[in-house]
């Protein structure tokens, strides 16, 4: 289980999330919405526990531990795992020595399970001896991202739009493998995996089938519901219904 | 870079014997990491000089000719039209100092057609306290010839204080193929000036590869490439600058001939109290010329300085040339990503500097691949 309490964080002095509340459960995806710059990105860095990320309130718990003061390091040690939006480039360094180092091992050949993944991804060997990240295609890049998420085999993953600026036929390729890593083709009680995806698109869905959905507004969860309930809110009346809902209760 | 008294350093030097190689034999791991096999082992010749003393200089494969220039000079008339004809001896201090007190230098010459089965290779090796080694090295590659020339330079354990001045005038003629890697690795306190000349002719093609992966007090070079017509010439540098090293390091491309071609490709580490200058220039003068230079620089700590020149000179409108130059820290983005896949930020950071450095060297030898492999990891360890 994946527990975020109270989770209030600053950037460079200025508040980006505040009292954030979220309960992941053994085996659940959930789906994180709201409009861009509400701070969406910047919770899933903050589980992730990037420095510039400070923790002012709240904690993270993870399986059972706060994480909350852990190093980046460690909690992927203990099992979470991302797939980032826009990746840095690192010149020299190939994705294959990237897959590896995902698997934990020290080596820059290009082992017989990582081509194994690779294929699964549609990715050549060729494209593997390439600089990660650079000159890579949208579509590209997210299955780079996906296929290092997969080597890595976390326990709770989190994706920074893994649908964005993908062609349609990518899509589908991204969509099962995302399926299949959050352990969508299990039946329900036997999932374990756990798994928090940030998306504008509802067509990731298709392939998910999240088990609730949350809406982000100016740093903190507005409402929270079913996918289903949340996406046909947003889309009758746009996040500003969300809003407009959410002072109406009080919450924001 | 300040002036060097040459005056300093002792022209003097014992006598080595040949038999001396042997002592070698027994710290041999020091010798490989010039790329310096002592057994001579999958070696197309080879050439040892310790200070001022010819240890070895052996062929291993016909049609490849290694010997002292002193000797060369003595035995054929025709060598001198090409002795002084790449490199000035007025160039600088230095190299009339090599033309003054010349203390050696090989010979590898390839004839015409000759393909060299294995590399051939050279190591200059300083053991003497404040000796002046100035040797005058000249190769020549005839037409259609292909060789892999390895050239080690280092000074021993306990070489306080030494000087090295190397003229070398290298000629690629008609359609042959060239490529030169030299290893330095010398001490804190040694003085280094190489001064290297690069004549190219029609479809010659030359290669440099230049590692530098330790300490050194003062090193200053600047070859120079003349590439005649479809002509290309490559340089590519890889430097670790570290403790108090001075270095200023550049490579010179004149592509005269119609259709040449010239790469520059450096990358420089400096951390600690180093210094280093990186130039590069391409000058355009045929027609149809291409040339590119690519100059990266990361910077290790704040008392480090990298000051990059990279420079272009067209004299005809039918020159392409272009430069990218970039110097900074290592980016904490790169840091967070790497951290992401579950390293610490130390075995982080030296995957990006291995990345940085990792430069591919073609035809190298497997084992002197992991020897730099090797320096590489160690640098990028000690963090």
């Amino acid at each position: 289980m994946l527990e975020i309490r109270g989770l209030t964080v600053d950037v460079a002095g200025r508040c980006v999330l505040n009292d954030v509340n979220m309960i992941i459960e053994e085996g659940e995806a959930h789906v994180l919405l709201g409009p861009n710059g509400s701070g969406k990105t910047t919770l899933l860095l903050s589980i992730l526990g990037f420095p510039r990320y400070k923790v002012k309130e709240g904690k993270i718990i993870f399986k059972g531990e706060d994480i909350t003061d852990l190093h980046t390091s460690e909690r992927v040690k203990r099992g979470i795992g991302i797939s980032f939006q826009n990746p840095p480039v690192i010149k020299g360094v190939n994705l294959g020595s990237m897959v590896n180092i995902c698997m934990g091992e020290k080596t820059d050949e290009i082992t017989e399970r990582t081509l194994e993944l690779a294929g699964k991804m549609n990715l050549s060997e060729e494209f593997l001896k390439r600089d990660v990240n650079f000159g890579f295609s949208g579509g590209e890049i997210k299955r780079s991202e996906i296929l290092q998420l997969i080597a890595q085999h976390p326990d709770f993953v989190m994706l920074d739009e893994p649908d964005s600026g993908v062609d349609i036929e990518n899509m589908e390729l991204i969509g099962k493998m995302i399926g299949e890593l959050l352990q969508r083709d299990y039946l329900p009680s036997r999932r374990k995996r756990m798994g928090l995806i940030i998306t504008h698109l509802a067509t990731i869905l298709d392939y998910i089938h999240a088990d609730r959905a949350h809406v982000m507004l100016n740093g903190g969860i507005v409402c929270s519901g079913t996918p289903e309930e949340i996406l046909s809110g947003i889309k009758k009346n746009g996040y500003e219904g969300c809003m407009r809902m959410s002072r109406k209760l009080g919450i924001l | 870079m300040p002036k060097i008294d040459l005056e300093k350093y002792s022209m003097k030097s014992e006598e080595h014997e040949p038999s001396e190689l042997s002592k070698f034999k027994e710290n041999r791991d020091d010798l490989s990491e010039v790329g310096y096999e002592i057994d001579e082992k999958e070696r197309s010749g080879s050439y040892f000089q310790l200070d001022h003393s010819v240890l070895s200089s052996t062929s291993g494969q016909e049609g490849i000719e290694i010997s002292t220039t002193t000797d060369a000079l003595k035995k054929y008339d025709w060598l001198r039209d090409y002795w002084w004809n790449a490199v000035s001896p007025d160039k600088d201090r230095y190299t009339k100092q090599v033309d003054l007190k010349q203390t050696q230098g090989y010979f590898i010459h390839l004839l015409p057609g000759v393909k060299a089965e294995f590399p051939v290779q050279s190591c200059l090796l300083i053991s003497q306290e404040n000796i002046a080694q100035n040797v005058h090295n000249i190769i020549i590659a005839e037409e259609g010839s292909e060789v892999h020339i390895i050239t080690g330079c280092s000074a021993s354990h306990g070489v306080n204080s030494a000087l090295h001045l190397g003229v070398s005038e290298i000629y690629v003629k008609k359609n042959a193929k060239l490529t030169f890697t030299m290893i330095h690795l010398w001490g804190p306190e040694i003085v280094v000036r190489p001064r290297t000349g690069i004549f190219i002719e029609e479809n010659g093609t030359f290669t440099s590869n230049y590692v530098c992966m330790n300490p050194v007090k003062d090193l200053q070079m600047s070859p120079t490439a003349y590439c005649d017509k479809n002509a290309r010439a490559t340089f590519q540098t890889i430097i670790y600058a570290s403790k108090d090293s001075k270095m200023d390091l550049g490579s010179n491309v004149f592509l005269k001939g119609d259709g040449s071609r010239a790469e520059i490709i450096s990358r420089v580490i400096a951390r600690d109290n180093s210094e280093v200058i990186s130039r590069g220039d391409i000058i355009g003068k045929g027609r149809d010329v291409r040339g590119h230079l690519e100059c990266r620089g990361l910077m290790l700590s704040n008392h480090a300085k990298i000051h990059a020149i990279p420079e272009l000179e067209a004299e005809t409108a039918e020159a392409d040339l272009s430069h990218e130059a970039a110097v900074g820290r290592i980016s904490e983005e790169e840091i967070e990503y790497l951290t992401a896949r579950g390293l610490d930020e130390e075995e982080a950071a030296s995957v990006i500097v291995r990345g940085f450095l990792n430069v591919d060297i073609e035809g190298l030898p497997k084992h002197l691949e992991e020897e730099i492999k090797k320096k590489i990891e160690m640098s990028a360890a000690v963090m």
